[in-house]
């Protein structure tokens, strides 16, 4: 609550945008942007104001060229010290970036924060902190006519459940080491144990299905791999052109990736053509295979190719066993010519679900669609309202708490006294009272802000 | 007709555990000082249990010494029996409690108030609080004697309109028989200050040539003696200790209860205060655990010079019949002779909610007060406010800055905050759940959490300071050696980890590592760590706790921090609640009665909700405060 941490989120949208901008405010911003930024001048030492070219490095590898600006507090739009990283556009960079600067201890910012700051840095003129006020009085007002409003929901309700069970422990805990007349404590670290572990598998579940929201909002890294000449290029085309594409071909030189989002109903798909994936031993291409199979590992999605009129090689099965662990979708080009029976074979050998599909009339689409869906929504694409987690703090919140309660565990496990596990029940429980705005928290201002200025 | 008229610069009513704090504090720190008592023969009197700490008690009894105050040095001279309780547990809830030889605990107090300069001890009841706009300026007695002073310190525990119940007898006196104080009440009123009426209450004692302890448990003192005071030296204080003995009530003990509950003036409502949840009377045990066929009773030396027993957890408010027949049923006292019989007593006290946390009144400067008086219960809760409160009426007249401790330094931040911001309903006693940050606020670091603060105030002089410093630096230092310290995997090794039931090392490990394992610890390790310098116990027990709980105590560390983010928020005191709009109507009320002095204080007051706070805090940095007053400060 209320402190002056330092912050991060992208200030453009996270879109396959030409460019893309990362935000940093606090006191730590430049020190911080620093650490990862390799430039002909150090950015601490950099005026106010200014914009730097430069590299973002993790560790030895380039992530990206970027464009630096720093605006040191007051003057800046938060008032803070204030860094942008200008990177390439397109989700996985930007991403990257952002896991980068989060890795340095940066908070991820909540909605409206930066303007939040602004305004109580004074960076906002009064007839704006007015209206401000006005907004939340308004709010609080409709706070009293229903106070359980931000309560609303089977999420919020389950969490109050789950912390509800915490304090109860706790209070139980403490009662007996005041009253131990009247407590009995005996083998309670064991029996604690045995209600947390479900509580720990739901929180995980929980802060799992922000996955599912996430790869609604901000699509399903899809990676296309095939030997070469199998028709990538088609398929590429084949889901470009049923809908409508937004297409951002940058040939950056840090990167010979080509990133593509597609819409497929109500999916976004993030493509990666990784082309050229085959047993060399030219050196060069031996480098940018390796960065395909890289990208492979990053990806939701594999969309495994065959060209069902050839006969299968060593390559399709060596490359298919590359990917077999993750998600993966055969789809068999259907031809004029003739089906191999070496590819009717292999279809049904496999255990990942296999969709035929034709350039030419579209055939295949729709399944594609469904097979998708049933891999990453269970079947169905929920409404946006029904995600449970459906921002990155809650799910950070949640995490933290699963993360206490299983060193809560640890400590039963390496026997420790029940004086020690309400340090980190403690811990479980205001975590998960931030998701409900019960801890002692800014919540209320933060979700003011985020209404009155989303995004910035 | 002729009065006195004299002039101090502080003046402290009352000479209990709180009352003799506040004195020695305020005449240790130059200030011209007098206290009264209605009783010489009464100075620290223990009129209750005839013991000093117990679980969580045992902290502020340290934290007192710590800060320079007197309890812990006088139990050190007059204990029959020590003991650390729960040491099967975590070092955050380890707590020493001493039986005391009540009449000695005293004497020695008198003894050492009337060998403090610049105290003056005077017997007389003080009736009435020279007041004018706002600020104190002295005290009458009911002789009409006349006393100015800057400061004055209420330390009036329950003597305020004291009357003693048990049956349908009631004695309008203090504990003990001791004379009531019956003036002050009003005289407070007056002024404005709004009075509480608490209860509690005591048990029997019992002739100690009547029971047969046969029946009864021994339970004996430690081994080896920890003193209570840092600066007592512990070979000095071992001596053979006197035992105390645990038997327990039965059903037929709790029959007679039931059988004549309409006969205690509680359950009949003759008594109006409202006693503590947490030292119940045994009829309220009886009641509240009826599925409880037995409740421990221990059975405790009152001194020397007396063969009477004190029965703990035994008190009651039934008539004497009524108290004979049902002691007379519990094994070992079928013949006892009881000398005094239980009672309960209800009193006037503040609702401690009219004070800050330097215990200072807030529409009234330079009163203070502390104790009883306060809302609290117990001899050490006492204590320490009235150093509290007798160390800031000293600051008030000199001056200077209060001195207040938060949540986060010390157990006496907590009873403090507690008292000053939760309304209470029942008197407050200090109990370990309390403290939200014990695992850093243990009973074996409080020289090292407080002496700085004694130090500031000047209750702790430059000798004893240098002398805790160095222990800290020894402490950081050793824990540094220790972390590099790596222990091979030989015989030696092996052999040792073996005598302690531990798992062996092959490759060897890190003594640290070794040192976290709950069956080992820094003292038993000192054969493998042949490097180890020479250290005193107390700086071994630090660095064996530090290490071994390294883990826990980095994490109750950030949650401090967070606190602590929240706390140094500042809430100016000019601030008019009116002014912010949307605050609820129960949360203006509950902020403009309090006037928290920080947003960490605001967030503890019940009956103001997180949307409250966010609303204030949005006000308090939002621009519009900025024209009527400094900028808020962060």
């Amino acid at each position: 609550m209320f402190e002056l941490d330092t912050i991060a989120a992208p200030a453009t949208p996270l879109s396959p945008a030409g460019i893309g901008i990362i935000r940093i405010s606090g006191p730590e911003a430049v020190i911080n942007t620093d650490k990862i930024f390799c430039g002909k001048v150090t950015l601490a030492e950099a005026k106010t104001h200014t914009i730097h070219y430069g590299k973002i490095m993790d560790g030895d590898e380039i992530v990206d060229e970027v464009l630096v600006s720093v605006m040191r507090g007051p003057h800046s739009y938060t008032g803070e010290d204030v860094t942008e990283i200008n990177c390439h556009g397109g989700v996985l960079v930007m991403k990257k970036v952002l896991s980068l600067v989060y890795s340095l201890g940066i908070r991820p910012a909540e909605p409206g924060e930066f303007t939040k700051r602004a305004f109580l840095n004074g960076r906002l003129d009064l007839s704006q902190a007015a209206s401000v006020m006005e907004v939340i009085e308004a709010d609080s007002e409709a706070a009293l006519k229903n106070s359980m409003k931000h309560l609303k929901g089977s999420f919020s309700h389950e969490i109050k459940g789950i912390r509800d069970m915490i304090l109860h422990e706790t209070a139980y805990i403490e009662a007996a080491l005041d009253d131990p007349e009247h407590y009995e404590l005996g083998t309670y670290g064991d029996k604690l144990k045995e209600k947390l572990q479900p509580v720990i598998s739901r929180l995980q579940n929980l802060s799992l299905s922000y996955r599912e929201g996430s790869l609604i909002h901000n699509g399903i890294r899809t990676a296309i791999v095939g030997r070469p000449n199998v028709g990538k290029s088609s398929l590429l085309n084949f889901l470009s052109r049923q809908e409508r594409a937004i297409v951002s071909n940058i040939p950056g030189t840090t990167r010979d990736t080509l990133e593509e989002s597609v819409r497929l109903g109500d999916l976004t798909l993030h493509l990666i053509d990784t082309a050229g994936i085959r047993r060399t031993d030219d050196t060069i291409e031996k480098i940018g295979v390796d960065r395909a199979l890289a990208s492979i590992d990053e990806a939701d999605l594999i969309l495994f190719l065959l060209d069902s009129s050839r006969s299968l090689s060593e390559d399709d099965i060596k490359l298919y066993h590359q990917v077999q662990d993750k998600q993966v979708v055969l789809l068999c080009n259907k031809s004029d010519l003739e089906f191999h029976r070496d590819i009717e074979e292999f279809c049904r050998s496999v255990n990942c679900p296999v969709v035929y599909f034709s350039t030419k009339t579209g055939e295949g689409k729709d399944e594609l669609m469904d097979v998708i869906t049933n891999l990453f929504f269970h079947g169905a694409l929920a409404g946006a309202e029904d995600f449970y987690v459906s921002s990155e703090r809650d799910k950070l919140e949640l995490e933290s708490a699963s993360h206490s309660l299983e060193l809560v565990c640890g400590s039963v496990d390496a026997g420790m006294t029940e004086d020690f596990f309400s340090i980190d029940l403690m811990d479980a429980y205001t975590s998960l009272g931030r998701i409900l705005g019960e801890a002692v928290d800014e919540d209320l201002v933060n979700r003011i802000f985020a209404d009155f200025c989303m995004g910035k | 007709m002729s009065v006195l008229d004299e002039t101090y610069q502080v003046i402290v009513v009352g000479a209990g555990h709180a009352g003799c704090e506040a004195a020695l504090a305020s005449a240790r720190m130059g200030l011209k000082t007098i206290m009264f008592t209605v009783s010489m023969d009464s100075v620290a009197f223990m009129p209750c249990n005839p013991h000093i700490g117990g679980s969580s008690k045992g902290h502020l009894v340290r934290e007192i010494d710590a800060l320079g105050g007197e309890m812990a040095k006088n139990i050190d001279k007059t204990f029959l029996q020590s003991k650390m309780l729960n040491v099967s547990k975590g070092p955050a809830v380890h707590s020493l409690r001493c039986q005391a030889d009540k009449l000695q605990y005293s004497l020695e107090m008198r003894k050492v108030l009337q060998h403090t300069d610049n105290l003056t001890l005077r017997q007389a009841e003080v009736s009435e609080l020279l007041i004018e706009d706002h600020k104190i300026f002295g005290v009458k007695t009911v002789s009409g004697a006349t006393y100015h002073g800057d400061a004055v310190v209420l330390c009036t525990g329950t003597y305020l309109k004291a009357r003693c119940l048990y049956g349908d007898v009631i004695e309008y006196n203090g504990p003990n028989g001791l004379k009531a104080a019956n003036h002050l009440s009003q005289s407070l009123l007056d002024n404005g200050v709004e009075l509480f009426r608490f209860k509690t209450g005591t048990p029997a004692r019992i002739d100690g040539n009547t029971i047969d302890y046969s029946k009864m448990t021994e339970q004996f003192g430690d081994a080896n003696i920890v003193p209570f005071s840092f600066t007592t030296d512990p070979k000095s204080i071992q001596k053979p200790q006197v035992s105390c003995y645990l038997t327990y009530t039965n059903e037929k003990t709790h029959q007679i209860i039931m059988d004549h509950l309409d006969e205690s003036p509680i359950y009949a409502g003759v008594i109006e205060g409202t006693g503590p949840r947490y030292c119940p009377s045994l009829e309220d045990k009886v009641v509240k655990f009826s599925d409880k066929k037995r409740h421990q009773l221990f059975v405790e030396p009152e001194g020397l010079s007396t063969n009477e027993m004190y029965i703990s957890g035994a008190s009651s408010s039934m008539p004497e019949a009524v108290q004979h027949a049902f002691y007379h049923t519990i094994p070992g006292l079928e013949h006892a002779q009881i000398v005094r019989n239980a009672y309960a007593i209800e009193y006037d006290c503040i609702n401690s909610e009219q004070l800050t946390h330097a215990l200072g009144f807030k529409e009234i400067r330079g009163l203070y007060s502390g104790g009883q008086f306060n809302g609290s219960s117990g001899y050490e809760e006492a204590a320490c406010q009235g150093l509290i409160a007798g160390i800031n009426a000293a600051l008030y007249v000199k001056g200077e800055e209060p001195l207040v401790l938060n949540r986060a330094d010390g157990y006496i931040g907590v009873l403090i905050d507690d008292l000053v911001t939760k309304e209470l309903t029942e008197p407050y006693r200090m109990m370990t759940s309390r403290s939200e940050y014990r695992l850093l606020l243990r009973q074996d670091n409080a020289d090292l959490r407080l002496t700085p603060y004694g130090y500031r105030v000047g209750l702790i002089d430059e000798e004893r300071y240098a002398f805790v410093q160095k222990k800290q630096k020894m402490i950081d230092d050793e824990i540094a050696r220790v972390k590099k310290v790596f222990v091979s995997g030989n015989d030696h090794t092996q052999d040792l980890l073996r005598a302690f039931d531990s798992i062996g090392v092959n490759s060897g490990a890190s003594l640290e590592e070794l040192i976290r394992r709950p069956e080992l610890s820094y003292d038993k390790l000192a054969p493998l760590d042949p490097n180890r310098p020479n250290l005193e116990e107390g700086i071994r027990e630090q660095v064996d706790i530090q290490i071994k709980y390294e883990g826990y105590i980095a994490r109750q560390k950030k949650q401090v921090e967070h606190f602590q983010k929240i706390e140094n928020k500042r809430i100016p005191a000019s601030i008019d609640y009116d002014d912010v709009p949307s605050l609820r109507i129960e949360a203006r009320q509950k902020l403009k009665k309090i006037r928290p002095e920080n947003m960490g204080q605001a967030s503890r007051i019940l009956g103001v909700s997180p949307a409250d706070l966010s609303v204030l805090l949005v006000y308090l940095d939002s621009g519009k405060y900025l024209h009527k007053e400094e900028k808020f400060e962060s």
